[in-house]
């Protein structure tokens, strides 16, 4: 396995592990609230529908000319990881409020208690809940790992980090039956977003027609290089007197 | 045709979030990696530039 091939299984695995963990705590609430079989159903739907998207855009996109391919991703891939940064940042910084499974897992209970009762074995609301969970949550894995994957024309791995990254999750949550809370989210958010931002850069320069000092070993010094300017902008923010409390929270 | 513009939205919410600039940023950057990388000269060190100032211009405006 390249050194690339370890950054993208490893950038995959960590982005698709945060996600699982959101979509856990949103179905372990409907479930132990209202009961498995619905919700379930709903995880399973999702899944399917996520795996058709991944199965139907992944080939196709790795039918493109690399440089072409490159180009969008990369484009896409920064875009994306300037968004996770800048939340990343925010909270690290104390101007967004933290994302707590706890209080996720209390507010999806508390909803999920209040929905009226189906008379009927199927309960929609549960079905609808953990089906809506997953498949935004899935959205944005099958993301990271379509353009990650076809970046690398091996969506095949990207998939794989992806599959055992929710399968470690999900053992977790039929272990302990709670929301995953001890995970340490917020850097994990912390980390994804630095690697999405370092390898957008990398591959939209790249796609553009910019040959990188060093080839790919120039992802060795954007990866850290990445993380130091962020934390740089946390001490840069805390020092910043604010004039917003607390923005509100958002995935 | 409703259904098209919800998916359009969502897609846009997803992919852009609540800071267009920083959207409209990456690609301003990828032209200008473009067009130096086609006169022959180091284009290499534009999206890292562009990266680290559309933080922070986006970091500015969130905490304003």
């Amino acid at each position: 396995m390249s050194g690339q091939d370890l950054a993208l299984a490893v950038s995959v695995f960590l982005a698709c592990a945060v996600e699982a963990v959101e979509a856990l705590t949103i179905v372990l609430a409907v479930g132990v609230t209202r009961g498995w079989r619905s919700p379930l159903y709903g995880v399973g739907a999702a899944t399917a529908v996520l795996a058709a998207i991944v199965a139907a855009l992944g080939p196709a996109l790795t039918a493109l000319p690399i440089n072409a391919l490159r180009v969008v991703v990369g484009g896409l891939l920064l875009i994306f990881g300037l968004q996770w940064l800048r939340k990343a940042v925010l909270r690290a910084s104390g101007l967004k409020a933290m994302h707590d499974e706890d209080k996720a897992f209390a507010a999806e209970t508390d909803a999920a208690r209040s929905a009226e009762r189906a008379s009927t074995g199927f309960d929609g609301y549960s079905f609808t809940i953990a089906f809506k969970g997953v498949l935004l949550e899935g959205l944005e894995v099958a993301f990271i790992v379509l353009t990650f994957g076809a970046s690398q024309h091996n969506v095949g791995l990207a998939a794989a980090a992806a599959a055992v990254a929710v399968a470690v999750v999900v053992l977790a949550g039929v272990v302990v039956r709670r929301p995953l809370s001890r995970v340490p989210e917020n850097t994990l958010k912390f980390i994804v977003g630095v690697m999405l931002t370092a390898f957008g850069t990398f591959w939209g320069a790249e796609g553009a027609g910019a040959s990188w000092p060093g080839g790919d070993a120039a992802l060795l010094v954007l990866v850290p290089g990445t993380a130091l300017v962020a934390l740089g902008m946390v001490r840069w923010l805390r020092r910043t007197p604010a004039r917003t409390t607390a923005l509100g929270e958002a995935a | 045709m409703n259904w098209i513009v919800k998916a359009a939205r969502a897609v846009w919410d997803f992919v852009v979030g609540d800071d267009p600039w920083t959207a409209i940023g990456v690609v301003a950057a990828l032209g200008a990696t473009a067009l130096i990388a086609g006169t022959g000269a180091a284009a290499w060190w534009v999206m890292p530039v562009a990266a680290v100032v559309l933080l922070a211009l986006s970091l500015r405006r969130a905490a304003r």
